[in-house]
């Protein structure tokens, strides 16, 4: 395991020389500045960030994720003949993807808060949790790019599962949510739901965000439910657990494929 | 006889008992006339009473004699534990510039700061009401004047509260320039006709900042309407205009701007709705003319049922809010034109100020909610904007007829 720290610092300083990664901080930056000039308070940035965010970062992250995993495998066909252990490498790779990804979103958000509204301006606690969500989020996808690039030796096939990972949880499942609202109505739908939100971690993003916001009090009973549920301790736990158990149990089933894996 | 001697005879026989010239009576403690009670038992119709400063105990004050009561700065009522404080049954009584504070709550009677039962012309005037069960009541009464008081309420629990003014049963009343916060309803009418309400302020109550059923032909001029428990709910009237009010922050999941609740032939114009979790909602109201009002921020701007028919919306403006209107059916027969929607994204090729196309201001995402509650938690979801851009460039699902063919391009400044 004592490899693992020098293959992600070799792996930081590589990402941060490609330029790409400034240019998702730039996006970040940029965004949030504008929508502070044009007269937002520190929450109505959240709110308004708040869908880019849901979007951007997973798809970035599984974009960027299963890319890099196939651009460096001469890399680590080459490390493998070398006296490293599977696991550091795996590990070593994924911290230095997703923690350039996160930081740079957690610095193109925030930075513009700092010198706007001087941390907080009304949007304090909103902006932890979106900070909090889109890092999740961006550990989340990373590992399932990952999982995906180690399961698909084909690199078509691979970004064609990446794209599709990414819109079945973005889009279709929320599809598929109102489906179920709209046909078993007559039925008490609230916990289902918060099952069905639990398990997708856009969605559950989404909820735990909006729930920031007074705009809850219009999403009347089922609103009152989630936004009890997500209130007590119990809740918020189990919703965080949720979001860290989206990066760990892709990126475990990724480490034994991987493990196993023939190169 | 000559006449002149006749009639001085006849004012020489009365004067004793009209007071004539009307006699002013002073209330100061420490003096024969220590209370209100005294002053009133000496007291003939048309004289002044004048309350010197100081914090009076009484029992419930009946004032019988059509007087004018005023107080100095400082003149104080405390009702302590008794039932009204100040109780009318004369007419033509005029009181201004008390303060009355401490009414306590009943579950049995009304008890009032100030209640006129059965009278006509009286006046209350800058009187100012603490912790009062119910401020000024008038029962029964006609041609009142009620203005330039404040009441705050104690804010403890919609059952423990009365309201601010509470009209029952009452005519041509004025009531205007109140300030009123903390009571269960800011103002409360019940089968009041031909009432004048304007310019008050009525905030922080804990139900509805006006409130009222079965008062027929009143208006409502200027006032405003902000952080109430439930916002404004009105019902079963006729006839009612409203007029310049500002209805602010009533925000919660059981909170409106203004719920009008079979309300019909009425007037809705210039009033402006900001921050409201619903704006209007409309149910069982016919022939509204909704005119030239501004919906700013609101969750619903419009929440429109679909029995209320014949309504018409006209230059109203709509910016920001999270649904400009929703309804619950999908045919509709309230008329929307020439408004404003910062939601539309037509264009204006002919340059008359009206977009080409035609706004639809229902969303599909709205009306989804309004017939499956539930599906609310996709709010801001990626997959709602796809439908509703969908349905927007092909509707099928929305309300056909409920559409503004012709929006504003731009609000007049």
């Amino acid at each position: 395991m004592k490899s693992t720290g020098k293959i992600l610092r070799y792996q930081l300083r590589d990402v941060i020389r490609g330029r790409w990664i400034l240019v998702y901080t730039l996006v970040f930056l940029l965004m949030t500045d504008v929508l502070f000039r044009f007269g937002g308070s520190g929450e109505r940035v959240v709110l308004s960030l708040m869908n880019v965010v849901l979007l951007l970062v997973p798809l970035v992250s599984i974009i960027f994720g299963t890319m890099y995993l196939y651009h460096a495998r001469e890399f680590i066909v080459l490390l493998l003949a070398q006296p490293v252990d599977r696991t550091s490498l795996f590990l070593g790779l994924y911290g230095g993807m997703a923690i350039p990804l996160a930081g740079s979103y957690a610095v193109g958000v925030g930075l513009p808060f700092l010198w706007h509204a001087g941390g907080g301006g009304g949007g304090g606690s909103a902006l932890g949790v979106l900070l909090l969500t889109g890092v999740l989020l961006t550990c989340a996808f990373t590992a399932l790019a990952f999982l995906v690039a180690v399961l698909f030796e084909d690199r078509a096939k691979g970004f064609g599962a990446a794209v599709l990972v990414w819109l079945l949880a973005a889009v279709v499942y929320d599809g598929v949510i109102l489906i179920v609202v709209t046909s078993l109505w007559r039925y008490p739908l609230e916990r289902p739901l918060l099952v069905l939100t639990m398990l997708n971690p856009i969605d559950l993003g989404r909820v735990f965000l909006l729930l920031q916001f007074d705009i809850a009090a219009l999403m009347g009973y089922t609103g009152a439910v989630f936004s009890r549920f997500f209130g007590s301790a119990v809740g918020k736990g189990l919703a965080l657990t949720v979001l860290v158990a989206w990066s760990v149990v892709p990126l475990l089933v990724g480490l034994r494929r991987f493990r196993m894996k023939d190169f | 006889m000559n006449r002149a001697v006749i009639w001085s005879v006849w004012l020489g026989l009365v004067t004793p008992f009209t007071g004539g010239t009307a006699q002013e009576i002073v209330v100061q403690k420490g003096t024969s006339v220590a209370t209100l009670s005294a002053a009133l038992r000496r007291a003939h119709p048309g004289d002044h009473i004048v309350v010197r400063p100081g914090i009076y105990y009484e029992p419930t004050i009946v004032i019988d004699v059509p007087v004018t009561i005023e107080g100095d700065s400082g003149a104080v009522f405390d009702g302590r534990d008794a039932e009204d404080v100040l109780l009318v049954t004369a007419d033509s009584v005029t009181i201004r510039g008390l303060t009355i504070r401490h009414v306590a709550t009943s579950y049995i009677d009304d008890r009032a700061a100030i209640k006129f039962q059965e009278v006509t012309g009286c006046v209350a005037e800058y009187n100012r009401i603490e912790d009062a069960f119910f401020g000024i009541y008038l029962a029964k009464s006609t041609d009142c004047i009620i203005r330039h008081n404040v009441a705050i309420g104690r804010k403890t629990t919609k059952t423990k509260s009365g309201n601010a003014i509470h009209l029952w049963n009452s005519r041509d009343v004025l009531v205007e320039d109140n300030t009123v916060s903390g009571h269960r309803d800011g103002i409360y009418f019940e089968f009041v006709t031909g009432a004048m309400v304007r310019r008050n302020v009525s905030t922080d109550n804990l139900r509805y900042g006006l409130h009222f059923m079965f008062s027929h032909q009143c208006e409502y001029w200027d006032n405003v309407f902000a952080r109430n428990g439930s916002g404004v709910a009105v019902m079963y009237t006729k006839g009612v205009t409203m007029v310049g009010n500002r209805f602010e922050d009533n925000w919660g999941s059981a909170a409106f701007g203004l719920l009008l609740k079979e309300i019909n032939d009425s007037r809705v114009e210039d009033n402006i709705f900001r921050s409201n979790s619903v704006a209007i909602h409309a149910e069982g109201s016919n022939r509204l003319t909704v005119k030239g009002n501004e919906f700013i921020a609101n969750g619903w701007a419009v929440k429109i049922m679909a029995n209320s028919i014949d309504n018409e919306f006209t230059r109203n403006r709509f910016v920001g809010n999270a649904f400009d209107v929703a309804t619950n059916s999908r045919s509709s027969s309230s008329r929307f034109s020439e408004n404003y929607w910062s939601a539309y994204r037509g264009y204006d090729l002919d340059r008359d100020g009206y977009g080409d196309v035609p706004f639809r201001p229902v969303r599909l995402f709205a009306l989804l909610v309004e017939q499956y509650p539930p599906a609310i938690i996709l709010m801001r979801s990626a997959f709602v904007d796809m439908i509703d851009l969908a349905e927007r460039v092909m509707p099928i699902l929305t309300p056909e007829t409920l559409v503004d063919e012709h929006p504003l391009m731009e609000w007049p400044q």
